[in-house]
């Protein structure tokens, strides 16, 4: 009882009024429910179906850049291919291979919260957390090889690799002038889309290291797996976000390349 | 006795006897006091009266610059404002109207607070999203504000490219960034009530018992929680091409501004039926209450909002007709719309026999019911004008279209929010708001709409662009007409400020049930309890069962008798 | 859209009078406003047979006469109704606007064509003879005219009420609208689409004009260069003729004759030559390498105006043989060579 006490939500409880008749069972009724979900089960379901319908929304996010990319690639289809292939493949599968392994960790940890093995699934969540970082300063080097080479989009946005690779030792055709500056358009999308899913990494792992906390104060471990299982979705989501990014920047036009 | 007919109420409005009654002891209002506790409240009914205040709020300031447009209009000079001040008034009232006003208008309010109770929940799946929702709405108002006081906003509200990311040196980034935060209030409410309406209903509260209210609300969150992120990221790409210019939006550097005219009006058209949708549920509950009688085919009205909600995804080309878009897709979207025209027909025909065999009076809001039907029907077959599209044509981006939307916006949505609001009303606030004053307003209200906007609709076909700051001499008259209208509607809609904001205090005490409705938030008192039911209530009924509700108000004067 | 024609002048001349309704001034106008009224006449009978509903409900089943209501669950057969009839309604009217919107958008083949430029906040009009306006449009009436419009900065919208003719004027590229006025008289000409500070300015008058006066008038306000000749001059200053001049020796395709055809380009696909290719391929050649050639045109984007691309558009437009392409090209080539000989004389 004293992890009732202790809980803030068993604060809620008590505000409940004097004619409530739903019966109060502790022993039942974990220190997590909220009280106006008439069982555990109901509050459960509302979470998880209330994160899928976020990641729907999510999805219709990430649409709107995915459709211009097409329409663009469509387009411009030479230059699309051409900076494609400037982008760091190898970089990109470590990235890839990170982040599948951070999602198996969280699977991993949802498991954990759910068998109640505090520690193994703290240690899940900090593995989590660690391939999370992982793949964000493998994407800070990422970015940091774009600025050398003049190709984040903006003042500084050079074209020269593309009208004349051979200087650059590049080993693709040239491009003429009005089609490289059209590289840029691919720049400009490669950094918002991956821009907007690192983005959504750092709000995960700002997260992680919240439920880090809680779990290590033993509250995933009762029982109460939902906020745990929740937040796996999201991850996956962001995983398969990258799933579709990383084919879609990196790997659709290498055939063209000598 | 006398052969004398037994004299029948023109009224169905039952209230206690006036002096033993008080408002109940415990409620939601009093039930905690101090600032804080509404500000960190989790009770969706009074972050639906945090919204309302909000809302309201901003209805009037987007009101002041429509009163500050059509006295400019007055005059085909160009007199009143400069130019870039007129254009800025033009841009900050649609801003404010559809992201801070019609979109949240029924739905954070009416929605927030009745969807759990008609349901049979003690509150809606999220509480703290909910309130979530309300601070983001909060930010995206203080944003629009900061905006406006800066200096302003000059792109219209269609944000239309390039002009918004290259020829405009207002602040068009502060105002992307307050729809982009208010979206994502938007996008909590639907979420919330999906998952609610999904997870939370009382048993024997089957799909087909709710109240249509709370069908058409389902149907305007799903195209909250689909459409709005379209439009946040159409408006990051914005921001992005003003900071940093890489040409998405321009054509000289290879982009197309045409896509930005598809991802905004893939959110904008379905925000027309987010907007409309909720005030459609409202008219339901309030014709079929005033004429005793269950809504005539019920699941045809049920099923309507959603074929809204599904259709009404695949027409926003409609609103790019004459920029350039093939001819396939002209002939498919022009297709969509007419078939998109078809539920809101059904709905129209099934309220108005619901009229027949019923009992029907006449209280403020079933006048507001009615004058949402007629202007509805204006506004929904003039739709039909810009959606055959020869005839889009000459019709749009002219008054014709500034007409038809406001028919269906104000002449819908307002008529359908303040009926709602007048409805509800004693459910909220515990007291009865004045009826003749309201009836006054509502046919004030009524009469100046029409007078305001059915010239837009002849200046349209004369051609007078719309958005125009100085216009030519010959559209005078229609214009003098309007905005003398203008103001007949301006007073419709501060009286009810004033009354309600009286009402509060004097009102009569309302009771459990004035209207003798049959929704479940009428079975209890008002204003309700924080945690709304007492007990868990077990839905045996169908909804609108007025003889259900008979038999109950009997058993329970024997029980108390 | 059989209208008697002594009505349809009754109704015309009662709507013109109370200012209703603007004039009809073009052949397309009398096609569009028979499907204005016919959806006027379903909006007013669908408006009254709603309020008859209503209002004949309201007195009939008022509660003084009605106290106690009959529950009626709904009807299949009704609702069928009302579902098919406005279906079928609607339908006839999607039909008819379709029908309509293409003979709004297509021009007819022998109609002359005009260029017209928007940008922030004037309309400029140039006539293939050369003659340039601002904010007014001289055309002649009882024939078809194409203007191909195109935008230097944002989005307008160039509308003529009284021909009920209207369409984007977008930037980057062509879009045409065409009309055939009717009456001669000077006729409103509005841009539509909200473009920034000066939109309800960017407003100007459509003349139409009799044949004849037509004719004076293009005599008198004409600059002396066709629009043609003026591309002519800029194709030889711009140098194109250095590559496109026909000769076998030649870099770029010969332009003689390339207008209207159907030409096959490098990567395979076929293409119409139209005032639309030819502009997209001075801007962006690289996507328009006709097929033999290699892909060394340089970009003019940037470096010829809209005014500059209409005149080469014209002019390839009228070229039927590299005759005089390659003359100027030679001339100019001896201009060239001529300053080198005083240098060379300099030298001992």
């Amino acid at each position: 009882m004293d992890n009732l006490i202790a809980s803030p939500h068993a604060l809620e409880d008590q505000e409940l009024m004097p004619g409530e008749t739903v019966v109060h069972e502790p022993h039942t009724l974990l220190p997590q429910h909220r009280h106006h979900f008439e069982t555990e089960e109901q509050q459960r379901e509302a979470g998880s179906f209330g994160m899928w319908l976020f990641l729907l929304t999510e999805i219709m996010f990430f649409g709107g850049m995915f459709f211009a990319y097409l329409l663009y690639r469509n387009w411009y289809y030479p230059a699309f291919a051409v900076a494609s292939n400037q982008l760091n493949v190898p970089e990109g599968a470590i990235n890839t291979a990170i982040l599948i392994t951070s999602g198996f960790c969280m699977a991993l940890g949802v498991w954990a919260a759910e068998v109640r093995k505090k520690k193994f699934l703290v240690l899940m969540l900090v593995l989590t957390t660690v391939f999370g970082v992982a793949f964000l300063g493998v994407k800070v080097d990422e970015y940091h090889e774009k600025y050398e080479h003049h190709h984040i989009p903006g003042a500084s946005f050079s074209i020269a690799e593309f009208v004349n690779p051979a200087a650059y030792h590049i080993d693709e055709r040239p491009l003429s002038p009005d089609m490289a500056q059209h590289t840029q358009l691919f720049f400009f999308l490669y950094f918002a889309m991956t821009g907007m899913h690192a983005l959504h990494m750092i709000i995960g792992i700002g997260i992680l290291g919240w439920l880090i906390w809680r779990a290590n104060r033993g509250e995933f471990s009762t029982g109460y797996v939902a906020p745990i299982e929740n937040f796996g979705l999201y991850w996956h989501f962001v995983d398969i976000v990258w799933l579709f990014l990383f084919p879609l920047l990196y790997l659709i036009n290498r055939h063209l390349a000598h | 006795m006398s052969t004398a007919p037994i004299a029948i109420s023109n009224t169905i409005v039952q209230l206690p006897d006036q002096t033993t009654a008080t408002l109940p002891k415990r409620n939601y209002i009093n039930a905690e006091s101090g600032m804080l506790s509404w500000l960190l409240t989790g009770d969706h009914k009074r972050i639906a009266m945090l919204y309302l205040a909000s809302i309201t709020f901003f209805f009037f300031i987007g009101g002041a610059f429509a009163g500050a447009i059509r006295l400019e209009l007055l005059t085909p000079q160009p007199d009143l404002v400069a130019s870039d001040t007129y254009n800025k008034m033009f841009s900050m009232h649609g801003i404010i109207m559809i992201f801070l006003f019609l979109v949240p208008s029924v739905p954070a309010t009416l929605g927030n607070f009745l969807i759990p109770i008609m349901i049979g929940a003690k509150d809606l799946a999220f509480p703290k999203i909910n309130l979530l929702s309300w601070y983001l709405y909060m930010i995206g108002g203080t944003l629009t504000l900061a905006a406006l006081v800066l200096g302003g906003v000059d792109t219209g509200w269609t944000f239309t490219t390039p002009l918004s990311t290259h020829y405009l040196n207002t602040h068009v980034i502060t105002a992307a960034s307050a729809i982009f935060v208010a979206g994502f209030a938007s996008i909590f409410t639907g979420l919330n009530f999906i998952v609610t309406i999904h997870r939370m209903r009382a048993p024997g509260m089957t799909w087909f018992r709710m109240p249509l209210f709370v069908w058409s609300n389902y149907a305007a969150s799903i195209l909250m929680v689909l459409g709005t992120p379209v439009l946040a990221i159409a408006l990051v790409l914005v921001a992005l091409e003003r900071t940093i210019g890489i040409g998405v939006f321009d054509p000289t550097k290879g982009g197309d501004p045409l896509l930005f005219q598809h991802l905004f009006w893939f959110y904008s058209h379905p925000a027309v039926y987010i907007m409309i949708l909720p005030g459609m549920g409202v008219i339901s509950e309030v014709i079929s209450t005033f004429s005793r009688k269950r809504v005539f085919g019920y699941t045809a009205v049920a099923f309507s909002s959603v074929a809204i909600a599904l259709f009404g995804f695949f027409v926003w080309a409609h609103h790019m007709f004459i920029m350039g878009v093939s001819n396939f897709s002209a002939l498919v979207f022009s297709l969509l719309t007419m078939l998109v025209a078809v539920p809101s027909a059904i709905k129209i025909f099934n309220w108005a026999f619901t009229l027949q065999k019923g009992s029907i009076t006449f209280e403020t809001p079933m006048l507001y019911a009615f004058a949402f039907i007629g202007l509805f029907t204006i506004g929904g077959l003039t739709g039909v004008f810009l959606g055959s599209l020869g005839l889009d044509i000459h019709l749009t981006e002219t008054y014709f279209i500034v007409a038809h939307f406001h028919y269906v916006m104000v002449g819908g949505m307002l008529m359908a929010f303040l009926a709602g609001i007048h409805f509800w009303w004693p459910k909220m606030t515990g007291r009865m708001y004045p009826e003749s004053v309201s009836k006054l307003s509502a046919i004030i209200s009524f009469i100046g709409f029409n007078l305001t906007f059915m010239p837009q609709f002849i200046l349209g076909y004369l051609g007078m662009p719309r958005r125009y700051h100085a216009y030519p001499a010959d559209f005078q008259v229609l214009n003098v007409l309007s905005t003398a209208g203008a103001t007949v509607l301006g007073v419709g809609f501060l009286m009810p400020l004033l009354y309600l904001g009286w009402s509060l205090k004097y009102g009569a005490i309302a009771g459990n049930n004035p209207w003798q409705a049959t929704g479940l938030e009428w079975q209890i008192q008002s204003p309700p309890l924080t945690e709304n039911f007492l007990v868990t209530p077990i839905v045996t009924q169908e909804a609108y069962d007025y003889e259900w509700l008979e038999k109950k108000t009997k058993q329970e004067v024997t029980t108390v008798g | 859209m059989h209208i008697s024609p002594v009505l349809w002048q009754f109704l015309v001349k009662w709507l013109h009078a109370s200012a209703l309704f603007p004039a009809e001034a073009s052949t397309i106008a009398p096609y569009t406003d028979a499907l204005y009224f016919f959806l006027l006449l379903i909006t007013v009978i669908g408006l009254v047979l709603v309020g008859a509903l209503i209002f004949g409900f309201s007195i009939r089943y008022r509660r003084q006469r009605n106290p106690v209501a009959t529950q009626v669950e709904g009807s299949t057969l009704l609702e069928a109704t009302w579902t098919i009839i406005p279906l079928a309604i609607f339908l006839v009217v999607f039909v008819w606007g379709a029908v309509l919107y293409f003979r709004i958008y297509n021009p007819p083949a022998n109609s002359m064509n005009i260029y017209v430029i928007g940008k922030q906040w004037m309309w400029k009009a140039e006539h293939p003879g050369g003659q340039h306006e601002i904010n007014s449009l001289h055309v002649p009436t009882g024939r078809p005219v194409q203007l191909t419009m195109i935008s230097q900065d944002v989005f307008h919208s160039f509308s003529i009420p009284e021909f009920r003719v209207k369409r984007e004027v977008v930037p980057g590229r062509y879009s045409t609208v065409w009309f055939n006025a009717t009456t001669p008289g000077t006729y409103h000409l509005f841009c539509t689409q909200y473009c920034g500070t000066q939109h309800s300015g960017m407003i100007g008058e459509i003349v139409a004009l009799t044949p004849e006066d037509y004719e004076k008038w293009t005599q008198q306000s004409t600059s002396g260069m066709s629009l043609a000749q003026n591309g002519e001059r800029l194709f030889a200053s711009m140098g194109c003729n250095a590559c496109h001049n026909g000769t076998a020796a030649a870099r770029g395709p010969s332009l003689a004759g390339v207008y209207g055809s159907h030409l096959t380009l490098s990567n395979g696909s076929q293409v119409l030559v139209n005032e639309a290719y030819l502009r997209d391929s001075i801007l962006n050649p690289s996507q328009h390498v006709t097929a033999g050639f290699a892909p060394i045109m340089p970009t003019y984007q940037g470096q010829i105006s809209e005014d500059g691309l209409i005149d080469l558009v014209e002019y390839i437009k009228t070229l039927n043989s590299n005759y005089r392409v390659q003359q100027t090209y030679v001339t100019s080539q001896s201009n060239q060579a001529a300053p080198t000989t005083p240098s060379e004389m300099v030298k001992p």
